[in-house]
């Protein structure tokens, strides 16, 4: 029953081959038995998701079944859940239980969508091998001591081992393309302000979005069709119609034209890497399919530009985390600087706290002109790139990441080498453009993937594309040998 | 050596919209603690902001109203420090790009001299909580009730030159934000509060001094305290060989002096950034136009009003539109009497200002309906008493029992006019005085105002005065 889509569990709860009890317990049990050797869940909820299955089973013996009723997911701990822990990864917020939904959990629940649990990930999403969780690691169910990628990490790993069809992540630099890439499954980063960002804890508001992670194309256009919409409670949410993601996935992709960046595939891609892409190019011209080579100049200094615009953001976003309203709080404050500083120092990790200084020095007077308003400029560049690039192609095909999942503790101490594995993925947040990555093979016997680009909205063409290649290869069903021993 | 200070003021003016500048939830004043705020205010985990658009117009019709420049595109920014009673670590406000550029306000000064300030911005930006630090043994309380009310920041050129100049300009605007009804202009509710820029130079020079801030200061007389002692401070401390330090400082106004609060070099980095959760604001041309033509009488088109148009003279003019609420006292007072302007006016700005303030009160709260004014002055007008009886009717009234014709008719104060009843009444006066009559007969013209007091005594003062001038002077002559 695990190894099913979304899309056909959907189908055997409107068959009634089964119902959302059955099929939610049957995923509870699996993580319980599981989920030991991964760590991909900080919070299991089963008396919630058991008490939702059988309101969605309730509902579908009432003929009011929408079409993912009873279907279980999992949510990235970053999504704010009405008294459940919201944790962020953080032992500042081990303590928060939230007191209200996030839009996002809001449409899942609205939705008639089972909630099994909240999934690990890297400290306020700060990380790319979720290894900065203060719940530990995750590990990468395709091989032990190899991470899963992150941010989202948890949600990654826990779609890969088939302990959740479907769960939702957030990506401001890659952090639902470069973990589904090393886990194997498909991942998809709408266009920023597709998704609501209200009740998702904020890393930095300018990148942040969230998206669907999960075994198929069609399973992440089926997601994308609850979570998408505008939302008056985010600001930054674009008033444009949602549509139906999921009737465009068979449209003929003859006469198509995607782009191939020359600086994605340059000395710096592995021969490894460069064959998988090949493969992929293959399969896609098969289908009518042209290609182009482009540039995108600019993006060679996406990295500089992301980890200062980012780190600016993130340590004001995190100023609230101050100990004196919610999260950690250190025992016995002599006085109000020994509160602050105490907290946000017990209650931060490495990580997050490097961030803050980053980001913290870069919008300091004197050097706000230097860093910040530089990296703007980079920003607009990276977009008028993409924007000219998309006035030649339909999307742009690359890369996800340079190379396939790499060992625990083998980056740790050498942060930048850890930016550098987001080099392909943080050019698409800075110019607020979908990108969705697709498993393409394998190397070493680890997954990794390919990412599509598209025009700003064009989360259905991506969709398109990426559906009508599974549906011609089968890289994304190949999963993880973990059967319970 | 002669000095010149050179002063700048900022206002923070809190908007009176209903809900907060940024969340739905209410901006009541005198509400328990934080029972006013929602998951927004208290800046929980995954909250965004959303602007509500009310301020934004309050902000543009201030703008409108004082001929400037309003920016067709606004940024809010963060201003990033850590304070208990600020919940998210950063205020949301505008900072290299404000929605009201530059303007100007004309302000009349004692001698009724006119002098333009100018006015370099002004924007909007949410307000704190309120740390409380008593009651709570040794810890402080935080009241986020506060957190999120929109004010506008409103930031004068420094071209004002005495403290009695910085006070003209603050009545000037404090009289403006309540006419265009942005702000309640409460200041002891804090609604409208000032920090002082101060500086001193030697008269002649036109570089600028270094300068100090003053902050909090809430009412315009600690305004006009705060910036005497600081130039008189500044100017001694230069004359002695010393060096004015750029710095903070804060009111006692127990003792009216200044203190050090923190100097430059304590001062934040705010880290100014432009906040990622929020659109740049747009202002159309036919937003502002809309605005424009919606805009109330301004104070000082309504003072031309009413020295054109009721003939009042500048000096009341002045008085009563240096207030709204006196000034639409006075109009709704003035429907009953429409053609006796200036007499409405002395007795507005005469008797009723000297009981309220006699009694504490202000306008807002006075005892007696505006149209009872009116009718009042109808009364003299009409003769139904003379302005001496009026005078008794309005004490009255101000005891708050009831109209102006219900006193009347209540304790037979009508005047009397009947020339045959005045008559009959001199008689008799004039026969129980006959040695006061001879007097005045032979020539003791003085006499005349004895038999005056007598007459208005013996007609309880109803007898209409000039009607019995007029029959006492031809009885006693005979």
């Amino acid at each position: 029953m695990h190894n099913k889509t979304l899309a056909e569990i959907a189908r055997d709860l409107e068959a009634k081959n089964y119902s959302s009890v059955e099929v939610t317990q049957h995923f509870l049990d699996r993580i319980k038995n599981l989920d030991a050797k991964f760590n991909s869940f900080i919070t299991v909820t089963a008396d919630h998701a058991l008490a939702q299955a059988q309101a969605a089973d309730a509902a579908r013996a009432e003929g009011k079944a929408g079409p993912l009723t009873g279907v279980p997911i999992a949510q990235k701990d970053i999504f704010c859940t009405q008294g459940i822990k919201t944790s962020c990864g953080s032992k500042m917020l081990d303590n928060f239980i939230s007191p209200y939904d996030a839009t996002v959990v809001k449409k899942f629940n609205n939705a008639g969508c089972v909630m099994l649990g909240k999934t690990n990930m890297d400290e306020f999403a700060m990380g790319s091998s979720n290894e900065n969780s203060f719940y530990g690691p995750v590990v990468n169910p395709w091989q032990e001591n190899t991470v899963p990628g992150g941010s989202s990490g948890g949600s990654a790993a826990a779609v890969a081992a088939r302990l959740t069809p479907g769960a939702t992540g957030t990506d401001t630099g890659g952090s639902i393309r470069q973990p589904a890439a090393l886990c194997g499954i498909t991942g998809l980063k709408p266009t920023y302000g597709r998704v609501s960002r209200y009740g998702m804890v904020a890393f930095a508001s300018s990148l942040d979005q969230g998206g669907p992670m999960t075994q198929t194309a069609e399973d992440a256009a089926l997601m994308l069709n609850v979570m998408a919409g505008f939302d008056e409670r985010d600001s930054t949410s674009l008033d444009v119609d949602t549509p139906d993601f999921t009737a465009t996935l068979n449209k003929d992709l003859k006469g198509m034209t995607i782009g191939l960046p020359k600086e994605f595939f340059d000395e710096r891609l592995s021969p490894e890497m460069a064959k998988q892409i090949d493969a992929v190019k293959n399969e896609l011209t098969k289908l009518g399919i042209n290609f182009k080579e482009i540039s995108l100049q600019a993006t060679a200094l996406s990295i500089p530009a992301y980890y200062i615009i980012a780190p600016a953001e993130c340590s004001s976003n995190l100023s609230r985390f101050d100990g004196v309203r919610f999260g950690h709080r250190c025992e016995n404050p002599k006085s109000l600087k020994d509160l602050y500083e105490r907290s946000r120092a017990e209650g931060f990790g490495t990580e997050v706290k490097r961030r803050i200084m980053i980001g913290t020095y870069a919008l300091s007077a004197g050097y706000y002109d230097a860093y910040y308003l530089k990296a703007l400029k980079i920003r607009r560049l990276i977009h008028n790139d993409f924007e000219n690039a998309f006035t030649e192609v339909d999307a742009i095909l690359g890369p996800t990441t340079p190379t396939p999942a790499f060992k625990i503790g083998e980056k740790s101490d050498d942060p930048i080498s850890l930016y550098l594995s987001d080099i392909y993925t943080t050019a698409v947040n800075l110019a607020g453009l979908p990108g969705i990555s697709i498993p393409c093979g394998q190397i070493n016997n680890l997954p990794v993937g390919c990412q599509l680009i598209g025009p700003r909205l064009q989360e259905a063409r991506l969709l398109n594309i990426a559906h009508q290649l599974q549906q011609h290869t089968d890289w994304h069903k190949q999963a993880p040998q973990i059967e319970a021993n | 050596m002669e000095w010149e200070a050179v002063i700048g003021l900022e206002v923070h003016a809190q908007l009176n919209t209903k809900s907060k500048i940024f969340s739905g939830s209410a901006t009541n004043y005198g509400a328990m603690p934080n029972t006013q705020i929602c998951d927004i205010d208290i800046g929980l985990p995954g909250v965004l902001p959303v602007l509500n658009m009310e301020a934004v117009h309050k902000a543009i019709t201030f703008g409108v109203a004082i001929g400037a420049q309003i920016n067709d595109q606004s940024v809010f920014a963060r201003k990033n420090y850590f304070y208990p009673d600020l919940p998210k670590g950063y205020q949301i406000s505008q900072f290299e790009l404000p929605i009201v550029g530059v303007g100007h306000l004309d302000i009349t000064l004692e001698d009724g001299r006119s002098r333009r300030i100018g006015v370099t911005r002004a924007h909007l930006e949410e307000d704190a909580g309120k740390s409380l630090h008593e009651d709570f043994q040794g810890l402080s309380g935080i009241d986020l009730n506060r957190a999120g009310i929109p004010l506008l920041e409103i930031v004068s050129e420094p071209d004002i030159r005495t403290a009695k100049e910085a006070v003209a300009y603050l009545k000037t605007l404090h009289n403006l934000v309540r006419y265009i009804n942005i702000c309640d202009g409460n200041m002891q509710e804090g609604s409208f509060r000032c920090d002082a820029n101060v500086s001193v130079r030697p008269k002649g020079q036109e570089k600028f001094g270094t300068r100090t801030e003053t902050k909090n200061l809430n009412s315009f007389r600690f305004v006009e305290r705060a910036i005497n002692y600081e130039i008189e401070r500044q100017i001694e401390v230069i004359e002695s060989g010393g060096v004015i330090m750029q710095e903070t400082r804060l009111f006692n106004a127990d003792t009216n002096e200044t203190k050090m609060m923190r100097s430059k070099e304590d001062a934040n980095d705010y880290r100014y950034f432009p906040d990622p959760d929020l659109l740049p604001v747009r202002v159309t041309a036919e937003q502002i136009r809309q605005i424009k033509s919606t805009l109330p009488e301004l104070p000082a088109e309504k003072q031309q009003r009413f020295v054109d148009d009721l003939h009042l003279s500048t000096d009341t003019a002045t008085t009563l539109v240096s207030n709204k609420a006196l000034a639409d006292y006075f109009e709704t007072g003035l429907k009953a009497a429409p053609e006796h302007g200036q007499l409405v006016a002395n007795w507005v700005i005469g008797e009723l200002l000297g009981a309220l303030n006699k009694a504490s009160l202000d306008i807002t709260q006075c005892p007696i309906p505006a149209e009872h004014i009116g009718t009042l002055v109808a009364r003299i007008i009409d003769k139904t008493i003379s302005t001496k009886i009026a005078k008794t009717v309005f004490e009255t009234m101000f005891n708050g029992e009831g109209t102006p014709d219900e006193i009347i008719e209540a304790k037979g104060l009508k005047q009397v006019t009947d020339t045959a009843e005045i008559e009959k009444m001199v008689d008799e006066i004039i026969t129980q005085f006959p040695e006061q009559l001879a007097d005045y007969r032979s020539g003791k013209d003085k006499l005349f105002g004895f038999f005056v007091g007598q007459a208005m005594k013996a007609s309880k003062g109803k007898a209409n005065p000039a009607q019995l001038n007029e029959i006492l002077k031809t009885k006693l002559q005979n």
